[in-house]
């Protein structure tokens, strides 16, 4: 069959015709942020999330790259925006090193929400994983994403889509936890926080979508998923935690590992780590050759351990006593 | 959407208007590459599809929830285009009977202008490329209109010399401000402004075609491409 061949066109044709070309720059045209009357001149589109897109750009009043994420479409009550708004005003109170900076947050020429925010060079987490075999580079990383959502949960806000795609590595090892697009504000910041009960209990909500599902199915806790926000606390992090200490372990993992995991991912938050820094720390006695309180060892295990713990000293002790049997054999002659 | 099944005699007109306007030409088209008919078949198949649409509960079987409309009014293409029922419907109708008053000799240009596609590419972004084409034409003719009336012709003219003509290589902002007798200024306020515009009206557009803010979001994302050009 030969495809049809088409008529010549009228002149009148030509002119009303959109070329190809003609509707890439209408699609650019309308969908690109107008940053008119903004300190900001537009690089390049970097990325899309749930809500809005995020863009490259230049800040010319200070010379320097920020990212600005700007709302795609907002919805007619403003629920979209507000939200956008809600998650620069929680950035803006997590001064932490390893939480990304907000530097302002208002309404573009076109009504369209954003915010400007650090600039963060570097690749997500799992793409870091996919290249770096290293196991014990992998979990001082993952230390020091446990470090920042507990300074988050320290501030009365809960994550709640913690995952290794939202979570950036620089070049030099540092480490962004990235969208805070369905964070919880759990307490008022002036609040003084309640060191004493970690848990949910001493937690009370401060949004109102009671019944929603947010987050990734795999990170996602049992209670979260379930849509249970009375019961969704800091450990629903912790859970999240360690669906990504489980993905970055990779295949066949030390067993003290694992149940570290299995510990953070307990179906009943209780019987999880009380906080993130108690997973961190967990792993960091795993890192110093530590025993972890979270895997009962035996004799096997705990000369295991020990043997990578004092490796060198075991074998020079080794040595010595070989020489020195061989020297008593070699004398005793 | 919501205008096209509304019980208001009226409303449904409008809404009908709005969604014959947007698909007839992607319809069309499709009909003529995918199916490999001749331009007599096409037209015939056209006007017999959008007098189903109009003149039946056709709609009725559409689900927002389930899948776009765009996805939907194909699949239907495809299915009277596969069944070949021209000739049993042109029997009914006695003939040829134009339902509809459509350019096909302009949408018969542009094809020719595009080129037409082999029938073994892949008849849904060909249909969604149109689609937002027809679309952007739509949108278009109304900010035109809305200029014309606002006393803003000028906003509008400088918008279509700069993104939506195709003169190579592209003016230059000094170039527009000499052909227009404003200055250069000027051209990037009337862009910006002309664009802001065309946004939302292509939006509003949009939004007379969906019929749940959920659909229309999706719609809104393919017509601006916002899923596929990040990085």
């Amino acid at each position: 069959m030969t495809t049809p061949r088409p008529v010549t066109p009228p002149e009148s044709t030509r002119s009303s015709w959109l070329s190809d070309a003609a509707v890439e720059r209408l699609r650019e045209a309308a969908g690109t942020p107008d940053l008119t009357a903004t300190r900001y001149r537009l690089i390049r589109r970097v990325g899309r999330g749930g809500m809005g897109s995020v863009y490259l750009a230049d800040d010319t009043h200070l010379d320097r790259p920020v990212a600005l994420k700007v709302l795609d479409l907002d919805d007619p009550r403003g629920l979209l925006a507000e939200r956008l708004l809600r998650e620069a005003r929680i950035l803006a109170r997590l001064e932490h090193p390893g939480i990304v900076p907000v530097h302002e947050a208002g309404r573009l020429a076109d009504g369209r929400v954003f915010y400007a925010m650090k600039y963060v060079e570097g690749e997500r987490l799992d793409h870091r994983v996919a290249r770096d075999p290293d196991l014990p580079s992998r979990l001082r990383l993952f230390r020091r994403v446990c470090e920042a959502v507990a300074f988050a949960h320290d501030r009365g806000i809960l994550h709640r889509d913690l995952k290794p795609q939202n979570v950036m590595v620089g070049t030099f090892g540092e480490v962004w936890v990235m969208d805070w697009g369905v964070a919880k504000v759990l307490r008022d910041v002036d609040r003084p926080p309640d060191r004493g009960g970690a848990g949910t209990a001493a937690w009370g909500a401060t949004d109102t979508d009671h019944g929603t599902v947010l987050g990734t199915r795999g990170y996602m806790a049992p209670e979260q998923e379930r849509g249970d926000l009375s019961a969704v606390g800091p450990r629903s992090d912790v859970y999240s935690l360690g669906a990504m200490l489980r993905f970055l372990l990779g295949d066949d993992p030390p067993r003290p590992l694992l149940a570290i995991c299995a510990k953070a991912m307990a179906a009943e938050p209780a019987e999880r780590y009380a906080g993130a820094l108690d997973l961190a720390r967990e792993v960091s006695r795993h890192l110093d050759g530590l025993r972890v309180e979270a895997y009962p060892e035996g004799v096997l295990d705990k000369a295991r351990r020990l043997y990578e713990r004092h490796k060198v000293a075991v074998w020079l002790i080794a040595a010595y006593l070989v020489v020195r049997g061989a020297l008593l054999a070699f004398l005793g002659r | 959407m919501v205008a096209a099944r509304s019980e208001d005699p009226a409303e449904r007109r409008r809404g009908l208007e709005i969604l014959v306007a947007a698909y007839w030409k992607p319809v069309y088209k499709l009909i003529r590459a995918r199916w490999n008919r001749s331009t007599e078949d096409a037209r015939d198949l056209t006007q017999e599809f959008f007098a189903r649409v109009i003149e039946k509960d056709f709609l009725a079987g559409f689900d927002p929830g389930k899948g776009r409309l765009r996805t939907f009014l194909r699949t239907c293409v495809d299915a009277m285009a596969k069944n070949d029922v021209r000739d049993a419907m042109r029997l009914k109708r006695g003939g040829g009977a134009q339902v509809l008053s459509l350019d096909f000799e302009t949408a018969e240009g542009e094809l020719a202008l595009a080129g037409i596609p082999a029938p073994e590419d892949r008849a849904d972004e060909f249909f969604e490329k149109e689609w937002v084409r027809s679309v952007f034409a739509l949108a278009l003719a109304r900010l035109r209109a809305e200029c014309e009336a606002k006393g803003k012709a000028a906003n509008f003219r400088v918008f279509e010399r700069y993104d939506v003509e195709d003169e190579e290589p592209r003016p230059t902002y000094a170039a527009l401000a000499s052909e227009f007798g404003i200055a250069a200024t000027d051209v990037t306020n009337y862009l910006a402004w002309a664009r802001r515009e065309f946004r939302r009206v292509a939006l509003d557009t949009l939004r007379d075609m969906t019929a749940s803010e959920e659909e229309f979001r999706r719609e809104a994302r393919d017509l601006f491409g916002l899923d596929a050009r990040a990085g």
